[in-house]
């Protein structure tokens, strides 16, 4: 008994001095010289296109990768950062070390825990090459003085040691190893996938703790606070070569011959997709189609209704339909190739979740404007 | 030797030609149904209360507007939902076909006593120099016409309209680009003032199209973000 106690002091202490010297288990990080080539620069904002990192760290209307965006989240406010190399308020003391604590280990220069609304939990795949091109790039923009407000978090999410408890549970840092049976292809894109396109930080459910759920990776869901639904990137039947040129034109232009991209999905294909070349393109394609089929966590709630209700609401429907959507969407819902989606076998239109359907009438409208799409 | 080389790229040319879904714009009104919903057909609204008419408006006007509901400056949760990922280039085009769309004119004067018109009329075509009020005619054209192309003419509104943009403006639910010189009046103004303002306006005869930018002074009387 008395070794039990003493055994739970022990540990309760230990527990306790951890939470409470966050200076334990740093590592020393090589400072690698920055570049300052235009090579080195151009292949650095093409990283940052591939990561998106313009779409949360700048505000729309102000000076790129200013940072100022409010990111909504279960847990409060998060407010993104200034990526400038303004000294004050930006990134112009940190080094190629620097950078790479944040990336690679969701750390921030002073040691200090990041937020995982920054998808460091993706971005940790990414190698130091790649993350010491991104950092080149981003000196190599104008700084912007922009002090930060602060995040506006609630209570207890506000303290580190509620981050160092979810990192216990959620995140292991790690390099990208790629896999000796897969094409190049395949690698690249699973690379390009779990990495800088950190697609999983929306198309995977996450938990109350606003985590993961690994056993339904990329089975899409409610994406929180954004009131759409991502849409599920495991497939019960195998694309076929066909669907997945579609699919590539759909990423790169947002639109393609019965598809449009729209929602989130369309800032993503906006500010960062269209901008890929062509092989990552194709190689995210390669790696999706292979992903092993994952079933969503739970069904969405769904109405009842009794046959006579369901007949009324089909008779009001058509009405609707014929008076507002036949025109462009086609009396049988068969759409204009790239023009108009078509409606008919739509996934985003036959999904148990009634999310997207309504937000895309409430709200929706046009595509992205891409090189490929420019007027939608 | 070039035709060995040439001829198979000259198919798949061929081919991607035929096969590649048309980039042309000159269906941008068949692009722009989805405005029509509520602005009415080519810019004409038949719900001027809701959804005013954009149809013969400055094309610079227009576009500063899209770029306002884009970033939230004038917030409307529709037309921000669907200019969100627009490039300015498209928005451009979209403002110039309305521009040159024929204007919408609301015929039928509101009733108004001769007292309020007076006020309209003296704070429209004279100002008050003691609150650093400048004439509308100033900057909108003598007859209000509105000047090419940032400047919106004012005549064949609804009075309704007008006294809501500038009531808002007042409270900030309407916003320009800094300097706000529409905000900075609006708020030098009581609320008998905007309304006596609103029905002198929309008590005069449709003044035209907007002036070409040529008419414009050398300088506007008030530092204003929404005109370059």
């Amino acid at each position: 008994m008395r070794v039990l106690v003493t055994g739970l002091g022990v540990a309760m202490l230990a527990a306790t001095l951890w939470l409470f010297s966050p200076a334990w288990g740093e590592e020393e990080l090589e400072v690698t010289p920055l570049a300052t080539d235009a090579v080195t620069i151009e292949k650095g904002r093409y990283l940052a296109r591939a990561g998106n990192c313009i779409a949360c760290h700048t505000v729309p209307g102000e000076a790129e990768y200013s940072g100022g965006r409010s990111i909504e989240t279960p847990f409060g406010e998060i407010i993104s950062t200034n990526l400038t190399p303004d000294p004050e308020t930006g990134l112009g003391n940190w080094n190629t070390a620097d950078f790479w604590r944040a990336l690679h280990l969701g750390r921030s220069k002073d040691g200090r825990r990041l937020y995982p609304a920054f998808p460091y939990t993706s971005y940790t795949r990414i190698t130091r090459e790649d993350a010491d091109a991104m950092f080149a790039y981003f000196q190599s923009l104008e700084p912007v003085n922009k002090p930060h407000p602060g995040h506006a978090l609630r209570f207890p999410y506000n303290m580190q040691q509620a981050l160092m408890i979810w990192r216990a549970l959620y995140f292991e840092p790690g390099q990208f190893e790629a896999d000796n049976n897969r094409s190049k292809l395949w690698n690249r894109g699973a690379y390009l996938v779990e990495g800088l396109g950190h697609c999983k930080a929306c198309h995977t459910p996450r938990n109350a703790l606003g985590a993961l759920q690994s056993a339904s990776e990329y089975a899409g869901g409610p994406i929180p606070m954004q009131g759409w639904d991502a849409l599920p990137l495991t497939y019960s039947k195998p694309l076929d070569d066909d669907e997945a040129k579609q699919l590539l034109r759909l990423l790169k232009t947002g639109v393609s011959r019965d598809a449009v991209t729209t929602g989130p999905m369309a800032e993503v294909v906006f500010h960062s997709l269209q901008y890929l070349e062509h092989d990552d393109l194709a190689a995210i394609v390669t790696y999706i189609r292979q992903l092993p089929y994952a079933e969503p966590p739970e069904p969405p709630a769904q109405y009842r209704v009794t046959d006579q209700q369901r007949k009324r609401l089909i008779k009001q429907g058509k009405q609707v339909y014929k008076q507002y959507c036949s025109d462009c969407h086609g009396e049988k819902g068969q759409g204009e190739a790239y023009k108009h989606p078509s409606l008919a076998g739509n996934s985003l239109v036959t999904a148990a979740s009634t999310t997207n359907v309504i937000r895309s009438v409430l709200y929706g409208g046009f595509g992205p404007s891409t090189q490929g799409n420019p007027q939608p | 030797m070039i035709l060995r080389h040439s001829l198979p790229a000259f198919v798949l040319i061929l081919f991607t030609t035929f096969t590649a879904p048309s980039t042309a714009a000159n269906d941008l009104g068949e692009r722009l149904q989805a405005c029509a919903a509520c602005h009415g057909e080519k810019g004409r609204s038949s719900s001027e209360a809701y959804y005013p008419s954009i149809a013969g408006k400055p094309s610079g006007y227009l576009f500063r507007q899209l770029e306002n509901f884009q970033t939230g400056r004038r917030p409307h949760a529709i037309m921000r939902n669907m200019l969100a990922y627009l490039s300015d280039d498209y928005l451009q085009d979209i403002a110039r076909y309305y521009a040159k769309q024929p204007a919408a004119v609301i015929t039928g004067k509101p009733e108004a006593s001769n007292e309020r018109l007076k006020l309209g009329r003296q704070l429209v075509m004279v100002g008050d120099d003691k609150r650093g009020l400048p004439a509308c005619t100033t900057c909108h054209a003598n007859a209000l016409q509105g000047i090419r192309p940032d400047i919106p003419g004012l005549t064949g509104l609804r009075a309704e309209y007008l006294s809501a943009q500038l009531g808002a403006w007042q409270v900030g639910t309407r916003s320009a680009p800094q300097p706000d010189c529409m905000a900075e009046i609006a708020k030098k103004l009581s609320g008998d003032e905007i309304q006596a303002i609103a029905l002198y306006i929309a008590n005069q005869d449709y003044a035209g199209k907007p002036l070409r930018g040529a008419s414009l002074p050398p300088a506007l009387p008030i530092s204003c973000g929404a005109v370059q």
